[in-house]
This record gives C-alpha cells, structure tokens and sequence, in this order.
C-alpha cells in the first residue's frame, strides 16, 4: 500500500523525524482553516500519488489568506495525470539551504534492506542513478544487526555530505531506519531531505510504501486511504479479499494463483482478445469467495463474457463450481461464461457444473481452447 | 533420481490440526510420503489419522527421526515456526503459507542463512513433488508421473498448468519444485537449477518465472556459466501493464525493469528458448527431446 504524501510526514513525525507542520483538508474551507492555522507564507499540495505534480500546477505557495483560498479553490477536484485530488496538504514553507535524497529500500534482489544517501535532491533519483551513479551512496544493512551509527557516518562520508552535516545526517538515516523497521514498510523515500540555512534537517517530502501482508499489526495504518486511486471495482475486491485489477478490455478472467492469471491473460490476448481484469481468487476459494468475485467481475459493465481458467491445488474444483452455481442463482448473468477446471476434484466440479445445467456456461478441457471459446463468445455477445 | 524429497524423507506438519493442513498432509501420506509426525501447540499427545502430534518441532525431531518440515500455520505465526524447525535441526524447510510479512520473512532468510544448517523453499510455494516417491504441500501429484524433465517455478497454480502440458506430451518428471512468488524466496532458481544440473536422473529443466524481480535474470547469469543441459522457460506476464502489482507481492513492472520481454530476452542470450504459451514450453521439450 502506497501512502500519500502527507499519511508519509504523519508516520514520520510519529517516530520523529522532522517534518514540516501541516494539516490535510478536504475542502476549501478546511484548507484556509489550515493555512490561518499554519501561518503564511505556507504550500498547499496536492495529495496524489504521481510523480511531477508541482509541474502541472499541484503544488503553489499561498502569501496569505486570500492566497489559500484561491489555491486551495483551483487544486481541490483538479485532474493530475488521471488521478483527481481529493485532498490537499497545507504545511508551512520551507528555507532551503540545499536539497539531498535519502531512503531505505526491500532490496528483494539482494534480500536485506538498502540504505541510499545523495547529495543530488530534489530531482528525480532514477536520472540521477542512470547519468551520474558515483553520487549516489549505498548500504546494505544486515537485518539482524540493525542499522548502527557507523552505517550513518560511512554514507555521510561516501555521499560527500558538508561536512558539519555529517552526524545529523547519520542520526536522521538511523530514524528512518528504524520507522521502515517499526512499520513494516517497502520503501520509505525523502526527496528532498532539506537543509535549512539555519543547519537543520527536514524531510519536505515522504513516500512511504507499506507491507499489505503486515497491516494485521499496524491496525492505524491499515485505515489509511488514498481516495483518488480507489477505482470501485477495485475497492470492491479489495474489501472482499480478492486480488483484482482492472484492464481496459471486455473479457473478465478468474483463475487461482498470480502466475496462473498472468498466463491466461496472455493467452486471451493471443487468441485476439482484451482481458478486462486480472482476479486472483487466491489458494484455498471457498464457494463464497468464486460467488463474490463473479460480482466483482460482472459490476464492470464492460465485460461480454467471463473465463474461469482453475487449476487446482489447494483451491478444490468443487467449491469453484459450487460457487459458480450460486453466484447464477444470485445475479444472474446475462453474459457467457467459460470453465475451465482441472487439479484437486475436478471431477467432482465438472460432475456438479454438468448437474446444473446453467444456461450459457460452456466448459473446456484445456486453457488454450477456453482462451479461444471466451474470444469467440465474446465478439458474438458485441456483435 | 530425483532432488529435495523421496523416500528419505521423514515429513513433520506445522499446523497438521487446521483443516488445510490435515487434509493435505493425509493427501502426501496417501501419496506415499512418510509423515512421521504433526505439530500443533497444546496439542501435543493427540493424534491425526494415526499421526502423532507434539508440542513442539524439537520434539517431532526427537522422537521420530523428522528431518523434513512442511510450514502450514498460519501467516502471523509462520516465521515462527520457520525458525522453530530450524532451530531443531530440520534439513529441509517447506513453507506453504501465504501471506507473511515480508519483514518476518526477511529475517527467517537471514538466521538460515547466516547458521547454514538448513534449506527453506517458499514461502508462499506449492511445495515439492518427486512423483512416485514423495509429495510434500499441496500439488494435484495424479497429473505427475516420474520421468527426465524437471521443472521449477514461482508460481504454483501454473507450475501445475506448465506440468500438465508436458505430461499430455508424455514427460514425466524428476522432480517439480515450488519456489514461491514472495519477496524473500528462501530458495532462488539457481539453486534449484544447480540441484537439477547435478541430478543425473534430469534430462532437460523447465523453469517458469513471472514479471517483476530479477530472478529470471541471474538465472539466465547462472545458466550461461554453469549449466550444460538444456533448459526451457516460460515467463507469464507479457501482457501486463506496468505498475500494477499482478497478485504475487514481487510481480509488477516498474518502469522498463521486470518486464517478460526483458526476461525471456536475458534467458534467450544464453541459449534458453523461451515458450510463449504453456503449450509451446511442451512443443519446445519434445523438439529437444526428440520425442
């Protein structure tokens, strides 16, 4: 789960790091509120998860109250890159004497924590790492030893920090280590981290990214949301446990396991067809969760047709088609389904589904025939 | 032969009282598995089916010779038991469960790591099957016979796909290896393919990666420089949309890194051909295998 700009500061000021003070607002008059609150000059910020925002109008400064308003007024319901904000961030504006990046990373390649530190700020860090590597310090951190204040001095050191910076810097490096550490997170990112001309440091951006599979023990954090990035078929999944995306095309795809969906995507758009989602109902589906997820599917008004491409192994095939019977008893889909089931009791779930009967189903034997049936069945449902 | 599991191999369960782990660990023992004990705290003293079931992991250790674990506890509670059976000197570590934090998982990999007495495979994995011999986790073995190809994945539903289609070509199997589609796989490809390198029952290896990572890539690394038998890939994901995290927490493209093109590519310069469908993978065997 990615975090808004501002959740990021809330977290980070929860295990003090410095951020700058700030309020979030839904709505203007909330925004000026902050900004009165605040005090002027302050920034109002646009709350979307996308990079380049303050070039497209996301981010202005407000001198004073009317500032605020009119600020506040245009960014509220603006559109940034297909995302609309929500949300706006109000927080007091910034001296900067210079700007650096920091962050810590999952390193899923070399499976340990990565600590990166650069005196290049403020600018995207992928140009930065393809034009001028050298200027961008890297440590791997043993997980069981945790980050130690020599770690600190030797980035500070490697990434040519000025030099009376040296030890705020290692410090702040070891408190953003260890909120990764204390809130399960993927990524914690501050670009910039600023020096002010009074010497300090603040953290004038946050991107956090957090572990979905952790939020179990960080019930705060698992409230979090992102309105502007919630698209209800997806929010729908999401509350039912299921793993959904969203594609562009008219073909709704339910298989078990990552892998397995991937596959039959590529497969449908082999045989000439647009998926219209990637669904995950995930190892072990119960009756429930198939009914559930065929709502899922079928409330995207695009799709034509449906493909259950199952391949069991902790998912048992009877459950799938007695899910599938109960989700026609339920909704009623007027378009056509195509079944593939194979793995743990499939002869038992094709026993069932032929029991039924249901109108428009139709099953397949394999996974290449079931992409060219749903193809085919899809176009005739256009046309 | 076959690598990882067979008839050596004395399974204990972790978690063998909730329903997905009685009813899988029956599954192996029909199968023909040998599963001397379950692990279920506070339980211990009762049994399974005729399986014994203790407190702990050590004891399982202790009193019946395990030496093979299968993690199926739920995920608060699975790196627990990771170290738990690691600590009692289990050899091999099977973990099935889905869904552990991945900071949990980080640092299970490290302890193994740094103690060096233990293989863990997963989490999040299928588990293993060397077909006739032994089936530890939860896949469909009827599909599997024993045979020259083995084949490794990271993901378990289409391991079962890729598997089946070699099967209906009439391949049987040395060995079918689960990694796991997590962040912190405790095995890699490389490892599995080296075991099947060195494995004179293996023929021709079959390895099916996904987007994201770059696991696919030092295997291709791998290959080039220590692999003399032929070996075949499938990448899912050629039609995903990049930054959209595909099920598996590892699989999403970000930017131009992960891609499926970019993996069968790196795989391809080393002279793995690359199947684009799960049936061209069993077309691709059958040429070089000149069935």
């Amino acid at each position: 789960m990615d975090l808004l700009e501002y959740q990021g500061k809330q977290l980070f000021a929860r295990h003090g790091i410095p951020v700058p003070s700030g309020k979030p607002a839904r709505t203007v008059e909330e925004a000026v509120a902050a900004a009165d609150e605040i005090g002027y000059p302050c920034a109002v910020k646009a709350q979307v998860q996308i990079g380049g925002r303050g070039k497209l109008g996301g981010i202005k400064i407000a001198a004073n109250k009317d500032e605020a308003r009119e600020h506040a007024q245009a960014i509220l319901g603006m559109d940034i890159k297909g995302l609309t904000v929500y949300e706006v961030w109000i927080e007091g504006a910034s001296q900067i004497a210079s700007e650096y990046y920091a962050s810590v990373v999952f390193d899923r390649s070399a499976k340990a924590p990565l600590v990166m530190l650069s005196t290049k700020g403020g600018m995207d860090i992928e140009a930065v790492a393809d034009e001028d590597p050298d200027a961008i310090a890297h440590l791997h951190v043993d997980a069981l030893i945790g980050f130690q204040d020599f770690h600190g001095r030797q980035l500070a050191f490697d990434a040519g920090v000025d030099a009376d910076v040296v030890r705020p810097i290692g410090a702040f490096l070891k408190q953003l280590y260890n909120t990764f550490v204390a809130e399960e997170c993927l990524l914690v990112e501050v670009n910039p981290l600023i020096i002010t001309p009074e010497r300090t440091l603040t953290a004038l951006d946050a991107k956090v990214t957090l572990d979905n599979n952790s939020l179990f023990r960080h019930k705060d954090n698992a409230e979090l949301r992102d309105l502007s990035a919630e698209d209800p078929q997806e929010k729908m999944a999401h509350d039912r446990g299921l793993t959904y995306v969203k594609l562009d095309g008219n073909i709704g795809i339910l298989g078990n396991g990552a892998g397995l969906v991937m596959s039959t995507l590529d497969v449908v758009k082999g045989a000439g067809g647009e998926p219209a989602n990637f669904l995950d109902a995930g190892g072990g589906s119960k009756a429930e969760a198939i009914t559930s997820a065929v709502e899922v599917i079928l409330s995207d008004s695009k799709v034509e047709a449906v493909l259950f491409n199952i391949f069991g192994g902790i998912t048992r095939c009877d459950e799938v088609a007695n899910g599938l019977i109960e989700a026609f008893s339920q909704l009623n889909p007027s378009v056509p389904f195509v079944v593939r089931l194979d793995g743990t009791n499939d002869k038992e779930g094709r026993q069932i589904l032929a029991e039924a009967n249901l109108p428009n189903v139709y099953t397949e034997a394999t996974m290449d025939g079931a992409a060219a049936k749903v193809v085919e069945l899809a176009k005739a449902h256009h046309a | 032969m076959s690598i990882l599991i067979d008839k050596n191999t004395r399974l204990v369960t972790t978690g063998i009282t909730g329903s997905e782990g009685r009813f899988h660990t029956l599954r192996n023992r029909d199968y023909g598995t040998n599963v001397v004990a379950g692990v279920t705290p506070g339980k211990g003293g009762q049994d399974v089916d005729g399986i014994p079931v203790f407190n702990t992991i050590a004891e399982a250790v202790d009193k019946q010779g395990a030496n093979t674990a299968m993690i199926f506890v739920p995920p608060p509670f699975a790196a627990d038991s990771i170290l738990e059976a690691e600590e009692a000197g289990i050899e091999l570590i099977i973990a099935i469960t889905e869904g552990i934090p991945a900071h949990d998982e980080l640092r299970a990999f490290q302890v193994i790591k740094k103690n060096g007495r233990s293989r863990l495979v997963g989490p999040n994995c299928p588990g293993i099957l060397s077909p006739d011999k032994a089936n530890v986790g939860i896949i469909p073995a009827t599909f599997f016979k024993p045979g020259n190809v083995g084949v490794v994945s990271r993901s378990g539903t289409l391991t079962y796909q890729v598997g089946n289609e070699l099967a209906l070509s009439g391949f049987g199997n040395s060995s079918i290896v689960g990694i796991g589609g997590d962040p912190v796989p405790g095995t890699d490809f490389i490892d599995v393919i080296g075991l099947f390198q060195d494995d004179p029952e293996t023929e021709l290896i079959v390895m099916c990666g996904e987007i994201g990572g770059d696991a696919e890539e030092k295997a291709a690394e791998f290959i080039g420089e220590h692999v003399t038998k032929p070996v075949v890939g499938y990448i899912a994901g050629f039609t995903a949309p990049p930054g959209k995290q595909m099920g598996h927490a590892g699989a999403i493209v970000s930017g131009s890194h992960g891609t499926a093109a970019a993996k069968a590519q790196a795989l391809e310069a080393k002279g793995v051909r690359v199947g684009r469908t799960p049936t061209q993978v069993a077309q691709i065997a059958m040429e070089i295998l000149g069935k």
